[in-house]
């Protein structure tokens, strides 16, 4: 469902709608109602065409893993990863509850809470291997 | 292209600071001495520098504190900050107000004291809000992530990136000035401490001080000064992204774009090209730009650096100062690359001096694979 800026939220710029809507639990992505394209980060506009008309929708909140790593340090390791996201846009998150898992792997959003922080991870729903 | 200002300035003076370790002294001290001494090496004076060129990753407005320090009144500064590679920028930069005549002698010079000042990389780099959930340690995240992307999509190996650390070493080994020397051997490199998968301490370049600097004149001027004029041939600079997020493909660079567009205005092919330097931040990096800069097709990159093909006695000379891998890298490493560059194109280069070098390609990495600038630099010969 595609859902206009509620009146309270459209005083805040993008950024923080979209941080906003993380601490309610939701995930949310913009989406061009012209061209349907879709973006992340979010922005004020489609960036190289310039859309302006954009909608936020929920995330369908699953996508591909394109590239990962491991940062390894003496206080502990964490992966890093980029998915690309099933609407098309790519982000940076993490890959819960394992060290790392191969490129091409099928995952999943959720939204947890980290030092206070509502932020999306993903979890792996279907491996690839390696 | 434009071939306009081919040819039209060349750098008639070198100078480096500090490069490794150079304990007690701040980063513009450091950058003041290797600007004095490219000011000698010219044979000019200090007041004869009327256009600054300059970045740092200590300094908020590098050109006003530098011009405050050196005790000069610029006609002209830039202040282009592309990270490692701002300084090819520059060289753009100057030429272009040289040509237009906005200044007569331009000093593009840099500092850095990040080793002794902390050990760590020092960057005024801010965090990506939308990044910095996940905790990316950049910039070594950013190159791991296009490591594994490479390593998945074209099969290249762990090993073929060590190659690329032992060459550099093989040519480290040949310059007194390099800091990291002695042996390294594929075994030392894949045996070394994983700090993002698949990167290892080995893959990442080093942490040191060093300050460098260089001088630029018209070249009708360059020919009565007292060192062989490095001509400047041609420089293009392609910027594609800020933070790896937004990186279409992690295995093409923008160098892509800023390799070929260099080419055109330098009037260089591949078969001219006696030299070549590139940012090796990370041994990704090099493999990346060798593919991108069109030495070897997309994803061969890899198998191309096998069998000692780029390290001394090689097929290509690249990197023969011994690279930010081995050499020096106190942070933005750019101007290091033109500084081994003139040093070949003099002959000047003591045991790796390549036996032609008229035409060197210099290749600046900037961010997290985001800024990519492709500049040529040759000698008499090469206009």
């Amino acid at each position: 469902m595609s859902e206009v800026l509620a009146t309270a939220a459209a005083a805040l710029g993008p950024q923080e709608q979209y941080l906003e809507f993380l601490s309610q639990g939701r995930f949310m992505l913009q989406r061009s109602l012209s061209s349907g394209r879709y973006v992340f980060y979010p922005r004020v506009l489609i960036p190289g065409t310039g859309e302006t008309d954009l909608v936020w929708e929920e995330a369908q909140g699953t996508g591909t893993i394109y590239a990962i790593t491991v940062n390894r340090a003496r206080t502990g390791s964490h992966n890093v990863a980029l998915i690309d996201l099933d609407e098309g846009p790519r982000m940076m998150s993490r890959i819960e509850g394992r060290e790392t898992a191969p490129i091409g792997s099928r995952v999943k959003a959720r939204i947890i809470e980290e030092e206070g922080v509502a932020m999306v991870v993903f979890d792996v729903i279907e491996e690839v291997a390696a | 292209m434009n071939q306009a200002i081919r040819g039209k300035t060349a750098i008639v003076g070198i100078g480096t600071a500090g490069v490794g370790e150079a304990k007690g002294f701040s980063a513009m001290e450091l950058l003041g001495q290797a600007s004095l001494q490219a000011i000698a090496d010219a044979g000019l004076q200090l007041q004869d520098i009327d256009g600054i060129f300059a970045a740092t990753s200590s300094h908020a407005f590098p050109t006003l504190s530098v011009a405050e320090y050196l005790g000069i009144k610029p006609s002209y500064v830039d202040g282009t900050n592309i990270g490692g590679s701002s300084f090819e920028m520059h060289l753009l930069q100057a030429t272009l107000a040289l040509e237009a005549g906005l200044c007569n002698a331009a000093l593009v010079c840099y500092g850095s004291n990040q080793r002794t000042a902390g050990g760590r990389l020092v960057s005024m780099s801010e965090p990506q809000w939308h990044e910095a959930f996940y905790k990316p340690r950049h910039p070594i995240t950013s190159y791991s992530l296009a490591a594994s992307r490479h390593m998945h999509q074209y099969g290249t190996t762990r090993e073929m990136l060590g190659e690329v650390a032992v060459s550099a070493r093989q040519w480290a080994n040949l310059n007194p000035e390099a800091f990291a020397r002695g042996p390294l051997t594929l075994d030392d490199v894949m045996a070394s401490r994983m700090v993002s998968d698949p990167l290892s301490s080995a893959d990442c370049c080093l942490v040191t001080d060093g300050g460098a600097a260089c001088v630029l004149v018209r070249a009708d001027r360059a020919r009565d000064l007292q060192r062989k004029p490095a001509y400047f041939l041609g420089a293009a600079g392609a910027q594609w992204h800020r933070s790896v997020v937004a990186m279409p493909d992690l295995t093409v660079t923008a160098a892509s774009e800023s390799g070929p567009r260099a080419m055109e205005m330098a009037g260089v092919s591949h078969a001219d090209i006696d030299l070549v330097m590139l940012y090796d931040a990370f041994t990704i990096n090099t493999i990346l730009f060798l593919e991108d800069l069109g030495f070897c097709p997309k994803g061969e990159g890899g198998r191309f650096v096998q069998g000692g093909h780029i390290a001394p006695g090689g097929g290509l000379a690249v990197n023969t100062n011994g690279g930010g891998l081995s050499c020096v890298h106190p942070g933005m490493y750019g101007l290091f690359l033109i500084i081994e560059a003139v040093r070949q194109i003099r002959g000047e280069a003591g045991a790796r001096q390549l036996k032609k070098a008229d035409i060197a390609l210099l290749h600046g990495n900037g961010g997290t694979l985001s800024s990519q600038v492709t500049a040529f630099l040759g000698s008499e010969n090469a206009l």
